[in-house]
């Protein structure tokens, strides 16, 4: 256990040193990201006003609110993506992975939970611009923010996992895009992502309950804005550690089969 | 002997790849998403040898042979197609913790520090990795360091040192464990001549220092022949030679070269072998190897001589003449 936090803290550590050498290049990614929800809060702000203030509970205020903790989410849910899966392998770098004493799950969890330090140093000034120029309207509970600490972090696990799930098919087929392009369109409807989920049909958001990508999205979200119930959040709270769970399991099972397909075919 | 006498036990182990195929156009394109072809490549086939302890064995072979593939099963990235393997009484297939703990695999074209970092944070981590105790970590890697004569550069972010600066910069990270049992698959490949030297004297020194075993492989013979006593060769996934590097000379090598000064440059040295250098009054002749003490008495007899020199021919030329003969001899 005192290995693992030491080999977590200094993965954190290179993974900010890192991120620190391309700062420049870096912001200008978070800033280009910004550009995704504004667009959408430009556009349901104006819904709202065109339909009497509010669609779906949410005034231009409650949308501002909403788009701008999910600029904090998005980043926080950057993980290894399945492109990195197929460069990973390509170059050989699985091999060298797969010679070290540790499962490189925790390489890729350490090394994008230690970029999350930089990344939430860089968005604040990006969140105070926002909250500026569109008066976001909090309904904030304590309960909610200690709720949205612990979600945001399950949302990166399961994120994780998902996509290193994903990725792992890339032991199997060369490339991965394809289905990754899948995912991000159903990850775009079901999560919140696109639009809060209560601006959906009722059938979507009973779907979107029973997937991961709610859990991952619009759960920390609506956690810190305040649109949930004391109930609501701690049952979000169960589905998170109930998705972590189950995809660890899955993320176990995969790679069990798809190391020893690698092993066997080689790269 | 018993097993437990080697670090690595090698017993009829094979490697079997199954490689999609198909024609060049569209056509073959679109037949292939109906029908794949592929083909078998046994890329090692019943190949058996042992290692001793603190050993350093070069294992030849030109491209495509199987030397990669070999050491990719000892190390644990592929799974044999059959036979067996243990290296340090583990089999290599599992990666248990305490087996990686103890083995490198340092391949001359990957680079597995971190590219935008200085070398110094890549061996912290793997300081972490291989849960060194700090102050072994430092004292460790300051010797390498300094052995390899790298204070300088390591502090420049990796990506800005030369490939050579970068190679030793990888054998010190992958080093800083002290594995026992070392893979090298081209560590000085396409590095310059004092570069090169540096890497073999620093592999030797290791070798001594911590009595590790080395299998390398390497289209350099310099490197083999400074580092290696032992030498495999393999072809086709087969094992053409188990030996002493000295014996493949004398049993693979089919001429010998003369060296001959003579007193007199315009003498005609044709009829006595074939001259396949000739610079002022020094003439080099090769020769059939059983035919060399003849013809040296006959030179020395015949000719006004004021130098000569026997040599083994180069051990590029043994190799390739093993290659060329394909016969199994061990």
């Amino acid at each position: 256990m005192k290995y693992m936090f030491d080999f977590y803290l200094q993965t954190m550590k290179t993974a900010i040193l890192s991120w620190f050498q391309y700062r420049v290049g870096q912001y200008f990614y978070m800033i280009g990201m910004v550009a995704e929800p504004v667009v959408y809060l430009v556009v349901w702000s104006t819904v709202a006003s065109a339909q009497g203030g509010s669609v779906g509970g949410y005034t231009a205020g409650g949308f501002a609110a909403y788009y701008i903790v999910w600029t904090l989410v998005r980043n926080i849910n950057i993980v290894f993506t399945p492109y990195g899966w197929e460069w990973r392998i390509q170059r050989g770098e699985l091999s060298a992975m797969l010679l070290r004493p540790v499962h490189p799950i925790h390489y890729d969890l350490a090394f994008f939970a230690g970029t999350k330090f930089v990344v939430i140093v860089m968005w604040l000034p990006i969140a105070a611009l926002l909250t500026l120029l569109f008066h976001p309207t909090f309904n904030t509970t304590p309960l909610g923010v200690i709720v949205f600490f612990f979600a945001i972090w399950g949302a990166y696990l399961i994120r994780s996992m998902l996509l290193w799930l994903l990725g792992m098919v890339t032991f199997w087929t060369t490339r991965v895009s394809a289905i990754y392009g899948l995912y991000f369109a159903l990850e775009l409807l079901l999560s919140g992502r696109l639009v809060p989920l209560s601006l959906m049909p009722p059938w979507v958001q009973g779907i979107a309950s029973f997937l991961p990508f709610k859990w991952t999205f619009g759960f920390p979200i609506e956690a810190l804005i305040g649109q949930l119930s004391v109930q609501q959040l701690f049952l979000g709270l169960g589905m998170q550690v109930s998705w972590i769970v189950a995809s660890f399991l899955l993320v176990r099972v995969v790679w069990r089969f798809g190391i020893r397909h690698f092993s066997s075919v080689g790269n | 002997m018993s097993a437990f006498a080697y670090d690595i036990t090698v017993a009829e182990l094979s490697k079997t790849y199954f490689v999609p195929e198909r024609d060049a156009g569209l056509w073959s394109s679109l037949k292939s998403l109906v029908r794949r072809k592929s083909r078998v490549v046994r890329a090692v086939d019943t190949i058996s040898f042992n290692i001793a302890p603190g050993e350093v064995v070069g294992f030849l072979g030109p491209n495509g042979a199987g030397k990669t593939t070999t050491l990719k099963m000892l190390s644990g990235l592929l799974y044999p197609t059959s036979g067996a393997l243990s290296v340090l009484d583990y089999t290599p297939s599992r990666r248990e913790k305490d087996f990686l703990r103890q083995i490198t695999l340092i391949m001359g074209n990957r680079n597995q520090l971190q590219w935008d970092l200085p070398a110094l944070d890549s061996f912290e981590l793997n300081r972490a990795i291989y849960h060194i105790p700090q102050a072994e970590f430092k004292r460790i890697r300051d010797e390498f360091i300094d052995l390899l004569d790298l204070g300088a550069l390591v502090n420049k972010p990796v990506r800005n040192l030369s490939l050579g600066e970068r190679m030793k910069m990888e054998i010190v990270g992958s080093l800083l464990h002290r594995p026992r049992v070392l893979f090298l698959d081209e560590p000085t490949i396409g590095l310059d001549v004092t570069m090169q030297r540096r890497i073999r004297n620093f592999i030797a020194s290791y070798n001594q220092r911590y009595g590790a075993t080395v299998l390398l492989t390497s289209h350099y013979m310099t490197d083999v022949e400074a580092l290696c006593r032992r030498v495999i060769v393999i072809h086709h996934g087969h094992i053409l030679f188990d030996g002493r590097l000295t014996d493949l000379t004398e049993q693979f090598a089919s001429y010998k070269t003369i060296n001959v000064t003579l007193e007199d440059s315009s003498i005609d040295l044709s009829s006595y072998g074939a001259v396949m250098e000739r610079e002022a009054e020094m003439i080099k002749l090769r020769v059939p190897k059983t035919e060399t003490a003849r013809i040296t008495s006959r030179l020395l007899s015949e000719c006004s001589i004021t130098d000569l020199t026997i040599e083994d021919p180069p051990i590029e030329d043994v190799i390739e003449q093993v290659f060329t003969q394909e016969q199994v001899i061990t």
